[in-house]
């Protein structure tokens, strides 16, 4: 067994990467269902992505490609930390921003833009893990609903959405069912991704630390967006008071989720990519082309 | 006329039981098995029920005429007994179904309307969204048609349809009775259970509600089981009438013989008293 600071590899005990593992499993035969796992105290609080970060740890090996994201970005705070425990505990492994060179992606907020591929492994990080808790405090008539997929009372939260909103106002945890029964919470991303979940190339793992539940959406799974037959599931357009779709101020995307930023000097509001790889990716792209122009 | 409801020996004891609680309570005695303590809050009860019928449960309160209701809808699980519901071609044997199962009746053949609307009825949503919630419940998923159906629910039950959007917080008494109603309605079930719907309602609002029952009862040919300790309700709606007295029926037959000749003293004396 490898050592590195004291702690085995990947900082679990080998027992509770084999708990963990044996979680995933489930989970995949039982695509959307949440498998209770008894999730770890790790060195840093419940609530920073530890669920996550469990999965990563029991999964990564030597010689994989770590890429950790936090609202799109590599290089804020959570992601920078996480990355480097991973990198600490797990000798051998590899780092990467890049979404096309990692082989585990371990992300919160965002799924990156670029499509995932069948050798890709996706791990989100979860808050809350059960779209009913909204409407069911008690968790023993949650699962029942589960169950029989009794999930009218998600649908009678849209009808008052819509009639109070006109229109269907959940942003981010948009409640979708998985391989046609059961509905996740997909984590905090926002609507804009949850279609990248349906038929998706890679496996993707969620995993909640402090609720301590495991679910996943297997590879060419259907995850499918609640909605009405007449109302149907939309995302995000970003377009502006004309109906034109905004652009990213930094690489011109017009395709990509985007953050609004207020400039500071003008007041002036920008967008731009929230996913940075692939904001730097378009720029390249469109550097290379206005070279090739020339 | 087509049967919708059979029950045999329906019991319902509320604690852990023993041998001698049925012998020992009675209309006679009291509810409470003197040996165990259990409470025995209806025995042997069994009663037969057609389609576009009334059925009316009457009794002082406490002799279990709710339990009868609670049980057939399945918010309290039966002791004893069997009970044969028949639909479409099919029979169902209530106190043998599985949860799925109660939960699929309970959401499309049976409506109940609570004496308590915060019971029936979810005060956090609009009016709308608590008949569209039956509808989602029965499988339809179409907004326009759910709210278009919502609509005509309330409409018929004489609810406002512009006030389908508010909270049942904003209603009067009366008007919450009608939106549960509208509710029940909504999937055309053949059987509803209505326990005290008029009670504790002004007496024009209940003769108003009275005379919406009778109507639906008339129009859809809907079944229904009357539970009340109002004398006059079961007058006006009840076909046949249930007596009970500590968990057990005393008395049992067409509204109008009972009411004309009660034969057990218990009834005589409700009837003389509500002369
Ligand atoms: N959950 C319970 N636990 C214990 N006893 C109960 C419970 N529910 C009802 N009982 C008892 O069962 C008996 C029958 O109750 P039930 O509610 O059926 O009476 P009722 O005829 O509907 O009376 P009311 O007119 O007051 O509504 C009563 O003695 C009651 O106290
Ligand atoms: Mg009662
Ligand atoms: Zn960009
Ligand atoms: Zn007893």
């Amino acid at each position: 067994m490898s050592q590195n600071n004291g702690y085995p590899f990947g900082f679990l005990d080998e027992y509770a990467k084999k708990e963990v593992r044996r979680s995933v499993l489930k989970a995949i035969a039982l695509p959307g269902y949440q498998v209770p796992y008894s999730s770890r105290e790790m060195p840093m609080g419940r609530g920073f992505g530890t669920g996550g970060l469990q999965l990563t740890l029991a999964l990564i090996g030597p010689g994989e490609v770590l890429k950790v994201i936090d609202q799109g970005s590599d290089d804020s705070v959570n992601a920078v930390n996480l990355r480097s425990f991973v990198e600490l505990t797990c000798p051998g492994i590899a780092t990467t921003a890049k979404t096309e060179e990692a082989s585990l992606i371990q992300s919160r907020h965002r799924i990156p833009e670029k499509a995932l591929n069948d050798r890709q492994l996706l791990v989100l990080q979860v808050p809350y893990p059960d779209p009913l808790s909204v409407v069911e405090p008690s968790e023993d008539r949650r699962k029942a609903m589960h169950g029989e997929a009794d999930y009218a009372r998600l649908l009678v939260k849209l009808y008052e959405d819509i009639v109070k909103f006109k229109e269907i106002t959940i942003s981010h945890r948009y409640p979708t069912r998985i391989n046609g029964h059961y509905i996740i919470d997909p984590s905090p991303i926002p609507r804009f991704d949850v279609p990248k979940l349906h038929q998706s190339a890679a496996l993707a793992l969620l995993g909640a630390g402090r609720e301590k539940k495991i679910y996943a959406v297997p590879p060419y799974t259907d995850a499918v967006p609640i909605a009405f037959d007449d109302i149907p599931f939309r995302i995000e357009d970003f377009n502006d008071d004309q109906g034109r779709r905004r652009t990213c101020q930094r690489c011109g995307c017009q395709t990509s989720y985007l953050d609004e930023f207020i400039d500071s000097t003008s007041g002036e509001k920008l967008y731009q990519c929230s996913d940075i790889d692939w904001c730097n990716d378009q720029l390249t792209a469109t550097q290379h082309l206005e070279e090739v122009d020339i | 006329m087509k049967k919708i409801l059979e029950v045999n020996s329906f019991s319902k004891v509320y604690g852990s039981g023993c041998d001698c609680c049925f012998a020992e309570t009675g209309p006679e005695r009291t509810n409470i098995c003197p040996g165990c303590g259990s409470v025995v809050a209806a025995h042997d009860v069994s009663f037969s029920l057609h389609q576009g019928e009334i059925l009316g449960i009457m009794g002082e309160s406490g002799s279990g005429k709710s339990t009868v209701v609670k049980s057939l809808f399945f918010d309290e699980p039966a002791s004893w007994g069997q009970a044969s519901f028949y639909d479409n071609g099919s029979r169902y044997d209530l106190f043998e179904l599985n949860r799925a199962q109660q939960r699929q009746l309970r959401s499309q053949r049976f409506g109940m309307v609570y004496q308590n609307p915060h019971l029936g009825l979810n005060f956090a949503i609009s009016a709308g969204g608590n008949i569209a919630e039956r509808l989602l419940v029965a499988g339809d998923s179409h907004y326009q048609r759910i709210r278009s159906r919502a609509q005509d629910l309330l409409q018929r039950t004489e609810v406002l349809p512009e006030r389908m959007d508010e909270i049942p917080r904003n209603f009067s008494g009366g008007m919450q009775q009608r939106v549960q109603i509208a509710k029940a309605l909504a999937t055309d079930p053949p059987l509803l259970f209505l326990d005290e719907v008029t009670t504790g309602l002004d007496l024009s609002v209940q003769a108003a509600i009275l005379d919406l029952i009778l109507e639906i009862q008339h129009e859809l040919q809907t079944a229904m089981i009357v539970v009340t300790h109002d004398l006059g309700v079961i007058r006006l709606l009840a076909d046949r009438t249930l007596v009970m007295k500590y968990g057990r029926i005393i008395e049992a037959g067409l509204t109008d013989q009972i009411l004309e000749d009660p034969q057990h003293a218990y009834t005589q004396r409700l009837v003389a008293s509500a002369l």
